[in-house]
């Protein structure tokens, strides 16, 4: 069972609390991009075998979304984070550097 | 007029622990920055209560304020008082970027008592309700088996538990099953 701490209401909450919304910090390209920019931008995502990054709904709970990193592989949670970005804040990346060194996702390292 | 009737009028069940449906009760759901002088003043002014921090259920009684979100509360007022204590607070609120709304009659509230409230609920919803994790003055919002509520305690052993009007005799049933006499599990 997954749990993820809500970073609005500080709530440890399990996942049946929570709706997962997908991978997180996707650049929109919308009108005036290239079919090619816009291609990427609706259907490429990562799928990788580690440290990844997504986007969650406390559904029932506070409501909010927040963004999570956590790893693929094990289901480690390496930090919740506020959805009021459009990177990992440095202490997350710094948590994740901890455990996985020389971890890439995009265009975060 | 028609006269407002509550969604089970008051159904109640006694099992390991009492079941009621406390009737009509005034709502107010208030959308705004909570930190903002104008949205304290306004609460203060309908309930007497302070602004609730992070998870924290100012109540007493039919009056009280419980905090949702970072930018929501729920105020309760009396059922009778509702319209006026609403107008009173968009009165107050008219300069600032916030939302009173009068969801009394969307919701339903229950009373969860006795010596096995605590774990009646724990049957129910996700959350830690051990005595020190979850103590009267908290709020918690979260799933009532399939379907969204909140709750807060009055007292020890006494639960307050808010879920949608369409939801009522679901969660009514779901309590009472959760609730059956011998089902105790003796955790708490």
């Amino acid at each position: 069972m997954l749990i993820l701490n809500c970073p609005y209401c500080g709530v440890d909450a399990e996942e049946t609390e929570l709706t997962a919304g997908g991978e997180a910090h996707i650049k929109r390209h919308g009108p005036g991009s290239s079919d090619d920019e816009f291609h990427d931008y609706l259907f490429m995502r990562e799928n990788p075998k580690g440290v990844h990054f997504e986007r969650w709904r406390h559904s029932n709970g506070c409501g909010k979304w927040f963004h999570a990193a956590r790893c693929t592989a094990t289901l480690e949670v390496f930090g919740t984070y506020s959805a009021q970005t459009t990177e990992p804040p440095k202490e997350i990346r710094e948590a994740i550097s901890a455990k996985r060194p020389g971890w890439k996702w995009r265009e975060f390292e | 007029m028609s006269e407002p009737i509550s969604a089970l009028n008051h159904a109640s069940y006694d099992g390991i622990a009492r079941i009621e449906e406390c009737g009509l009760q005034g709502m107010i759901t208030l959308r705004g920055d909570l930190s903002g002088k104008v949205v304290i003043k306004a609460v203060k002014d309908a309930t007497g209560q302070k602004m609730p921090g992070q998870r924290e259920a100012h109540v007493d009684g039919e009056t009280g304020v419980c905090w949702m979100s970072p930018d929501e509360l729920l105020v309760l007022v009396p059922y009778a008082e509702v319209e006026a204590k609403l107008a009173a607070m968009k009165d107050a609120l008219g300069g600032v970027h916030a939302l009173a709304v009068n969801v009394s009659d969307a919701r339903a509230v229950f009373r969860v008592s006795g010596a096995s409230a605590r774990e009646v609920l724990a049957k129910v919803a996700p959350v830690d309700l051990s005595r020190d994790a979850f103590q009267p003055g908290q709020i918690r919002r979260s799933r009532l088996a399939q379907v969204a509520g909140a709750f807060w305690m009055d007292g020890e052993d006494d639960f307050r538990v808010v879920c949608f009007r369409s939801a009522a005799d679901y969660v009514f049933k779901l309590l009472k099953v959760a609730a059956q006499p011998g089902s105790e599990v003796g955790v708490y």
